[in-house]
């Protein structure tokens, strides 16, 4: 409903356009917890190959949305296809997990949460390459050594357990395991949140190599409107679970038309930044979220 | 005679030791820096620069067998040597905000009596004086209702609003210095520029100095006069804030300056710093940073070089003056 | 920020320094816990040796040696029926570790695959079913074992499969909240996300994770565990007399201390006690490391 009040930016995430390329695609995805409504009739599109962002403040519904699309989280209503497959409801048997497991994968934001610990990388990657590709152990040795490389982890990080790799080195390892299933899609859910800005740098640049080499395409969940400029080609802006500005990401960070967007912008700390009160704002949005129980 | 010459709070040659299994660990080495009265400072780091241990130190609240050398005077008093009545007195002029208000804060008690509590038992006000007081700083942090607030459970508060309620029970106590710790980080990010203005105005109005620890470069220079930056445990430049973006001498703070993605414009790719941060245990025997650097010589690692005083501040690199006005160009392209 | 190494200096140096010595079963268990697995390691021996190397017949009675103490190589003297003393608490190793040793590992299987079950499905099934663990944690464990001697028969069987029943809701409900803890982690979703089957996670990751946990709580239990039993067999619920076994023992020796000779109940009670104490020191130095590991 947030959407039709806003103009939508024609771009490749339209969703009015035709699904036919469409990698994922998104339509009237709702979710509720009890009476609150986290998501509310959310649609978009993502191209083969495409990189979408969705940008957000806590309590925005952007990491419920990753959850349903990754199949983590039922949705109340709407559907989310990908590669033309249904995945809005569980999935029946060991293949279509697979399956869609080949198609959708997700790096998660703790870098120290989201490996086992008693697991060493290579042998995380290993499990994966097993179930998805079979094959001899030798061949997927080879495999691990390469997605290793493509993830700029050498054999001895490889072979360490996650306690001995910092957190850097932790969340290449996370991405080399989630590439290994060879999907189509990669969602990112605050994946470089959580890093140290010279090390936010190299993932940075490291997922646009990964993209560039393996054409997969990346959901982006993200605060962070520069992380957000950095790697994805279009940005959606959601406020309460609800849609209220999307378009090109250049364009709706030079340009914000929605009320909140132009907040989102103007609260980023930049050369010359100063901070100002949330009152000095003629035209704010409706922020009340300040006499809010917030859950964190 | 220290704030005779216009300096409240002044740090030399702090170094910090930690007993970790049964050895002592260097968490700081040579941290010096001042605050003049009225005055804002920001520290800035990455994981285990030592920023946060550096406001710890100040604020007396390291671990239990913690070494600590060189000296931390305020007013022209030794900090280090503070007890009983005195350590009191000094923690009502030197408060601290941390960057998780809930871990700070009794979760069981309402917010009226967390913010009361030390006025009524260390400074002997009266409940009715307290409270008026407490509503009244909440007024001043933007929280109209406060009355009602102080009513409440901190579980029934947003992080932003909790946080506004320790800044205002912070400056309860009429601080002449406040140590904010990260105090934006865990908020949204315009509900940072909410909080970060208000702390900006309480600070102007009141004339108090302000050590505003962040690993955020450009909050930094937005509200502080002089931003510091560290690594490895030591301060490895210190600067007026538009020079440190614009003119960085060290390069580590290029590195900084270069490695964040831009909001404004479009890098195809980021000049990242090679290697991980270092905490100061782990650190080269030489310049700290010595390892990670692009501009690195062989001289480099021989000898830790020192804290040297160049026009507006100070800088930890050997190199500075010859590589003055290359670093934003260096590290740009990449 | 910075502040992330800093909780490694809660951990007491002592610990710290132990930490890295011993054992690769027992690490950071300390001199106690190796001290402890020493006395342990020495009573399953027994346990399983008791019985040929007891020097005597362990059934044979003699009425004219009854309380007879110390004689020539009856070290220990003898019992009211004139059995020897020593024979028989050797040869009542077996069923007095052996017992316990079965409620573990059944009330330890029940009990983990009822915490992860409940931990990974959540919902309904975790409502119900941890219910119906509430109601079976109100019977205590001697009332079951009644109830089991009267279905079955009274004996060993009867008694530790009533004794494993009792424990499986505590362990349920100890492992439970590990299992939750684990379940909510990052790298669980990410194997589901994969593709991977819910029981392949479950043994291969989340039980694997929790084993630190299972074999601490299980080396506690098992210290309760030979407690009860001697107690269910002091009833006369549990080892049938003639047959040698520490609780009996403890039972029947009751006639001699009230007549003055508390051999065979005192040598009997501190075989109990002793390997009790060993297995909860150790449990508790496991139980510690094992928090000190999942951080």
């Amino acid at each position: 409903m947030g959407e039709s009040a806003v103009p939508l930016a024609s771009g490749p995430s339209d969703p009015s356009g035709s699904t036919g390329e469409a990698l994922l695609s998104v339509r009237g995805l709702t979710k509720h917890f009890g009476t609150n409504v986290a998501v509310d009739d959310v649609s978009f599109d993502i191209a083969r190959g495409g990189s979408l962002a969705i940008v957000g403040e806590s309590g925005s519904g952007k990491t419920t949305i990753a959850k349903m699309v990754v199949g983590l989280l039922a949705p109340t209503s709407g559907t989310i296809t990908t590669c033309g497959h249904d995945r809005s409801t569980p999935a029946r048997g060991a293949a279509e997990r697979r399956r869609r497991g080949a198609e959708v994968q997700i790096v998660f934001q703790d870098p120290y949460s989201s490996l086992d610990p008693r697991q060493s990388g290579a042998s995380a990657i290993d499990e994966v390459l097993a179930l998805h590709r079979g094959g001899s152990s030798a061949d997927r040795a080879l495999r691990v050594a390469e997605l290793g490389d493509l993830v700029g982890l050498d054999d001895r990080q490889l072979r360490a357990l996650p306690k001995a790799l910092s957190g850097g080195q932790r969340q290449r390892v996370a991405i080399a395991r989630a590439l290994a299933a060879e999907p189509q899609l990669l969602i990112l859910d605050e994946s470089v949140a959580a890093l140290d800005v010279s090390i936010q740098a190299q993932v940075l640049n490291l997922l646009a190599d990964v993209r560039a080499d393996t054409g997969v395409s990346y959901l982006l969940i993200s605060h962070d409107l520069a992380v957000v400029r950095q790697i994805t080609d279009d940005v959606i802006v959601m406020h309460r679970g609800v849609v209220v500005e999307r378009g090109a990401t250049r364009d709706v960070l030079d340009h914000p038309q929605a009320a909140y967007t132009r907040l989102l912008r103007a609260s980023v700390p930049t050369p010359g930044w100063r901070p100002r009160r949330r009152s000095e704002w003629t035209d704010a949005p409706d922020l009340s979220d300040v006499s809010d129980v917030s859950a964190g | 005679m220290s704030a005779a010459d216009g300096r409240l709070l002044d740090v030399a040659s702090l170094a910090v030791q930690l007993p970790v299994g049964g050895e002592l660990r260097t968490v700081l080495h040579d941290v010096s820096f001042h605050i003049g009265p009225g005055e804002a400072l920001g520290l800035v780091g990455e994981s285990g620069s030592g920023k946060s241990m550096t406001a710890r130190a100040i604020a007396r609240l390291l671990p239990a067998g913690a070494v600590t050398t060189g000296t931390i005077s305020y007013a022209g008093g030794d900090v280090t040597a503070l007890k009983g009545a005195a350590l009191r007195s000094y923690r009502a002029e030197v408060a601290m905000v941390f960057q998780d208000p809930r871990a700070h804060i009794n979760p069981v008690r309402r917010i009226g009596d967390f913010m009361t509590e030390a006025l009524r038992t260390n400074h002997g006000v009266s409940k009715a004086d307290a409270v008026a007081r407490a509503i009244g700083l909440l007024a001043e942090v933007g929280i109209a209702d406060g009355q009602r607030r102080l009513e409440q459970h901190p579980h029934e508060l947003s992080g932003g609003l909790l946080q506004r309620v320790m800044i205002a029970s912070a400056l309860l106590t009429e601080p002449r210095l406040l140590l904010a710790d990260e105090p934006t980080t865990a908020l949204d990010v315009t509900t940072q520029a909410d909080v970060m203005a208000i702390l900006d105005d309480l600070r102007r109005e009141r004339g108090m100095a302000l050590l505003f620890i962040t690993h955020d470069l450009e909050l930094a220079s937005a509200v502080c006069d002089r931003t510091a930056v560290m690594y490895a445990g030591q301060l490895v430049e210190q600067r007026t804030s538009s020079q440190l973006h614009d003119d960085p001498l060290h390069p580590y703070t290029a590195g900084l300056v270069g490695a964040r993605p831009r909001i404004d414009g479009d890098v195809t790719r980021l000049a990242a710093i090679p290697g991980r941060p270092r905490s100061a245990y782990e650190a080269p025997a030489g310049c700290a940073f010595a390892d990670r650097c692009e501009h690195v010589e062989d001289a480099c690692g021989e000898a830790r070089p020192p804290l040297e005083p160049i026009e507006d501040g100070f800088v930890r690199c050997r190199r500075a003056t010859e590589l003055r006005g290359m670093l934003r160009a260096g590290g740009r392209h990449g | 920020m910075s502040l992330v190494e800093l909780p490694t200096t809660a951990v007491p140096p002592a610990r710290r320094r132990l930490a890295g010595r011993g054992l690769p079963l027992l690490r950071g268990t300390g001199l106690v816990g190796h001290l402890c697995a020493i006395v342990l390691l020495g009573a399953l021996l027994v346990a399983v040796f008791g019985a040929a190397i007891a020097p005597h017949d362990p059934d044979l009675t003699n009425l004219s040696f009854a309380f007879v103490g110390r004689f020539q190589d009856h070290y220990l003297g003898f019992d009211s029926q004139g059995r020897d003393l020593l024979s028989r608490l050797l040869a009542g190793a077996r069923t007095s570790i052996l017992g316990p040793l079965v409620v573990v590992l059944l009330s330890m299987l029940f009990g983990t695959v009822l915490a992860i079950a409940t931990a990974w499905k959540g919902g309904r099934f975790d409502t119900i079913v941890s219910a119906a663990l509430d109601v079976l944690f109100a019977f205590p464990a001697i009332v079951l074992a009644i109830i089991a001697s009267v279905v079955i028969e009274p004996g060993l069987k009867a008694a530790s499969l009533a004794l494993s029943v009792a424990y499986t809701p505590y362990i349920a409900r100890v492992l439970r909240s590990a299992a939750l803890r684990e379940r909510s982690r990052d790298y669980i979703a990410a194997l589901e996300v994969q593709g991977l089957r819910a029981w392949v996670i479950c043994v291969r990751h989340l039980g694997r994770n929790m084993l630190p946990i299972i074999v601490a709580q299980g080396t506690i239990l098992f210290g309760y565990a030979m407690v009860d039993l001697a107690a269910i067999s002091f009833l006369g619920l549990g080892v049938q007399p003639p047959q040698a076994d520490w609780g009996v023992m403890v039972a029947t020796g009751q006639s001699g201390v009230l007549q003055g000779y508390p051999m065979e109940s005192l040598c009997a009670g501190l075989c109990i006690v002793v390997v009790v104490i060993a297995v909860n020191l150790l449990g508790e130095r496991l139980s510690d490391r094992s928090t000190l590991v999942t951080r």
